[in-house]
């Protein structure tokens, strides 16, 4: 029997909690009922303000249409209100008489507009600003009129305003504080933005307080206290919001602002009852964005799927992009600072309308206020929420992040046709063209231009362009944060799950976390967590495998396949240079090349050939193909080199001895040098190793030298061979375990930050440093050479003949063909 | 019409695909874990990949070369502008054979 969830509210919180819901199978769990108030499926309240200046049109704003919640068998009772709950009956009362049990009940109504005290809010002409009708019945009023004012000069008041005046009004904003957007903004950054305003032709009063609104039936104009009048022909009330909360009084469930909840989501007076979104509140904290009420639904959604009835929330680290305007503001954490030891570092250009501030506390972002200069927005809000540590010169915290973006033109004003992916060819024009058709989110946006399927480095242009296209349509995929698409869960939750529940078979993940519905795209990145948690107790599929780890070989463009023995080090001999030789002839190699990381490729070899040229070449897998341990590249080091003051080589076979095949979420180089002439460029690999002097090894990690070109950090310094082996192997399960899917060291430390990374493996301030071993120690155990392992018999097979007698029929309608 | 006995299904790793040449047809099956059977044509339009040697899920298969992504039963792409595949009717009798219609 299903259980019975009932949703007050089909805004942005309540019909984002459904989808989540839905997305975890929760649909065979529950029957689901909805409420709304609004006559209309679920829309994007966010881009009213672009309804109002006409540069949507309201069906652009829909999220789910009526027709959804049919397709998914969610019941929504559209306009109707809920008139009361009682929750010792369970059961939902509609303003209609229609009545609903429930099993589960969540909140999720939102907030109001609020309307300060003052005389004549009841002539006509006199609006607020909240609901697609509200800006229905605006847009008609404005026909012929010439003058408004609007009442509040927050985020909301600001984008009425510019609404108002793309429909030709002038407008006046009055707002009661002495600058605009006080909840956001600092006083520079609010005098910035008044004077950058009144260049565009707002008039703005700061600083009054409206105590009537004058007219005679219809709007004439507004009357401050200090007793001043301002004349005008309408007036919208944008003066901040409200929780709305009286409902849950009225059923007994604790209110302070909003609906009081704790990490569960749950209220403290009832354990079936939820809130989330703008009527809750959170650890003494309400939320008036949309960040944290996604954040909220995906909690109360892995709650109520019972995918993880444990999960808990924390609160939300707030950074939001606005688009005030047509000026770009980015703002994020403390409006000002706090502490007694925060640092600011602030940079004003008031003329240019650009101010930028940052909080510094602890070495780490704690706020930061960016107003006109959006290309520093995207570093900066990174920087924020990974609680990344800030550079010493705080000046490049304000320049350097956007070095990049303010050395070349915006991309905005770059022609249609500028190739923005250099992988795929993909212009700017292309992408545009995908957003007009109405793509709204990165991922899709991706994988219908192709743009960021490459090496995937202009993915961050080509949000820029998605963000001007679309602006504030633009809509997360709420799939960036899985591990994998089609497993709706972050790496830690999706690890804790397969650990709790001992899934060891990608099929077994997919019938236990994704509803039993299998997604391609995630098959080989399942695999590889697979394997890194289990090791030798893992369920192989091998039809989970990328083609390449199938065959053990590279694929090449022509279907063709390229082999890489393993030669440990780079160090080889006659004889296996003659064993090659001989495969490459024999085989018929189309090139032989050694490859950057010094070994030698056979390209062109057929498919059905590559058994045979492992048994010939009689070495083991280079594990070329593979996301795993590929090659440590060495130089000669002290036995032969001038220089060398560390046995690099010697080293560097050991590496590839021990780690060879161990499996990660991306391809590992490393790299060995013997002095710090570094000629094996060992300190942009993921891992590397240079001998200084007095016997002493450096090891870097999160180098790079691919799609990007990064210095590894400087991991610790060590006298031996097996420490470096030691901190090797740490630093490679904790990446193996904590990295997501197809990021490199290099992303992955920027993410988490050489301290925490130091700490852990050098340091073991988490105390797992025993249990990183052991996993890799178990990882090592268990490595097969991929070459002897016996595969599918047809396999190799470049194409199948079909077997025994042809049977051929005519059936009597093919008469004539063939 | 034409039919063709391309002989037991298992010659086809459950959820792989294997290319088949029937005739002057080249032809990939795919099998998939929910037990289906398909057949399209068994090159990727866009670059010549060899689609049997792609990752097959829930009747999908995703190119090795460039990751197009198409949908078994209508041969239709799921993403990027690529021409559709051309699908085959196909089915395993009674013996376990796939038997291919082209």
């Amino acid at each position: 029997m299903k259980r019975k969830l009932v949703v007050i509210g089909n805004g942005m919180a309540g019909a984002r909690l459904v989808e989540e819901i839905l997305l975890r199978g929760g649909g065979e769990r529950f029957e689901i009922v909805m409420f709304g108030d609004e006559p209309y499926g679920n829309y994007n309240r966010i881009l009213l303000s672009n309804v109002l200046a006409g540069a949507h049109d309201p069906k652009d704003i829909f999220i789910n249409p009526l027709k959804w919640y049919e397709d998914n068998h969610v019941k929504l009772h559209a306009g109707v209100r809920v008139a009361s709950v009682d929750r010792a009956a369970r059961l939902v009362h509609g303003d209609n008489g229609v009545v609903e049990t429930y099993d589960d009940l969540v909140f999720a109504m939102g907030s109001s507009a609020f309307v300060p005290r003052m005389a004549g809010t009841e002539k006509d002409g006199v609006f607020v600003f909240r609901t697609l009708d509200d800006c229905d019945s605006i847009i008609k009023y404005t026909a012929g009129r010439k003058t408004a004012a609007v009442i509040g000069g927050g985020l909301l008041g600001l984008e009425a305003a510019r609404g108002l005046m793309e429909r030709g009004l002038q407008v006046h904003v009055v707002h009661l504080m002495n600058h605009l957007m006080e909840m956001q903004l600092d006083r520079m950054a609010g005098a910035i933005l008044r004077s950058t305003m009144v260049r565009m032709g707002l008039q703005i009063h700061l600083e009054k307080a409206t105590s009537e609104i004058l007219g005679n039936g219809s709007v004439t104009g507004l009357r401050f206290q200090d007793g001043g009048i301002l004349d005008c022909d309408m007036v919208v009330i944008s003066a901040g919001i409200r929780p709305n909360t009286q409902l849950a009084k009225e059923a007994g469930l604790t209110v302070a602002r909003g609906i009081v909840v704790g990490d569960d989501l749950a209220s403290p007076d009832d354990p079936n009852v939820f809130a989330i979104g703008e009527c809750s509140e959170h650890d003494g904290k309400t939320y008036g964005l949309v960040a944290p009420l996604w954040d909220q639904a995906r909690v109360l959604a892995e709650r109520l799927s019972a995918r993880r009835p444990q999960a808990t929330y924390h609160g939300s680290k707030v950074a939001t992009k606005l688009k005030v305007m047509g000026v770009d503001l980015a703002v994020m954490g403390d409006r000002e600072s706090s502490e007694p030891d925060d640092e600011e570092v602030t940079y004003a250009e008031a003329k240019r309308g650009v101010y930028k501030k940052v909080i510094v506390r602890d070495g780490r972002i704690v706020g930061a206020i960016l107003l006109g200069d959006p290309a520093a927005a995207p570093g900066l809000v990174q920087a924020f929420d990974r609680g990344a540590e800030v550079p010493d010169n705080r000046a490049e915290l304000l320049f350097q992040l956007d070095a990049g973006a303010a050395n070349t033109t915006r991309i905005e004003d770059l022609p249609d046709d500028t190739q923005i992916c250099n992988c795929n060819g993909v212009s700017k024009g292309d992408i545009l063209g995908a957003v007009r058709n109405g793509v709204r989110s990165l991922k899709v946006l991706c994988d219908t231009t192709r743009a960021g399927m490459g090496c995937g480095t202009c993915k961050k242009q080509v949000e820029c362009l998605l963000e001007f296209a679309a602006g504030d349509s633009k809509v997360e995929d709420p799939s960036v944060h899985y591990y994998v698409p089609g497993v709706p869960m972050t790496k830690p939750d999706l690890v804790e799950e397969i650990r709790a529940r001992g899934l060891k078979s990608v099929s077994s993940v997919f019938r236990e976390l994704a509803s039993g519905k299998e997604d391609p795209a995630s098959k080989p990145g399942l695999a590889s967590l697979l394997k890194t948690l289990w090791a030798e107790e893992y369920v192989d599929e091998r039809d989970a495998r990328f083609i390449n780890d199938r065959v053990h070989a590279n694929i090449q463009r022509d279907a063709t396949f390229s082999v890489i023995p393993r030669i440990y080090g780079g160090v080889t001999s006659a004889e296996q240079l003659r064993a090659i030789a001989d495969a490459a002839d024999k085989y018929d190699a189309k090139m032989v090349k050694i490859t950057g990381g010094q070994r030698i490729d056979l390209l062109g070899i057929k498919k059905e050939d590559l058994p045979n040229v492992w048994r010939d070449l009689g070495m083991p897998s280079g594990h070329a193909y593979s996301k795993a341990f590929r090659t440590c590249k060495t130089c000669v080091g002290s036995e032969f080199c001038r220089y060398g003051v560390g046995h690099s080589t010697e080293l560097g076979i050991k590496i590839e001895e021990r780690f060879q095949g161990i499996e990660s979420p991306h391809k590992m180089k490393l790299a060995t040098a013997g002095c710090p002439r570094n000629c094996s460029e060992a300190t942009t690999k993921d891992i590397g190793a240079v001998a200084i002097e007095g016997g002493l090894w450096e090891i870097y990690v999160g180098g790079a030298a691919g799609a990007r070109v990064r210095k590894g950090d400087l991991l610790c310094t060590v006298s031996s061979h097996d420490e470096v082996l030691h901190y090797t192997g740490r630093f490679m399960q904790y990446y193996r375990e904590n990295g997501k899917y197809l990021e490199r060291t290099y992303d992955f430390l920027e993410r988490v930050g050489i301290e925490k990374v130091r700490a852990v493996v050098v340091d073991d301030a988490e105390g797992i440093g025993e249990r990183l071993d052991a996993a890799m120690a178990a990882s090592v155990a268990a490595y097969v050479d991929p070459w002897k392992e016996t595969p599918h018999e047809t396999q190799f097979s470049e194409a199948l003949e079909p077997r025994g007698e042809l049977v051929q029929l005519r059936t009597a309608r093919a008469v004539g063909e063939r | 019409m034409t039919t063709w006995n391309l002989g037991p299904v298992d010659r086809i790793a459950l959820g792989e695909g294997r290319a088949y040449r029937a005739g002057e047809h080249e032809v990939a099956v795919f099998r998939t874990r929910t037990g289906g059977v398909f057949a399209t044509q068994a090159r990727c339009p866009h670059k010549q990949g060899p689609l049997a040697d792609g990752i097959v899920g829930a009747h999908q298969v995703i190119c090795p070369l460039h990751a197009y992504t198409f949908d078994l039963h209508t041969g239709c792409p799921k993403n990027g502008t690529c021409e559709a595949l051309r699908t085959y009717e196909v089915e395993v009798n009674s013996a376990g054979d796939v038997l291919l219609h082209v």
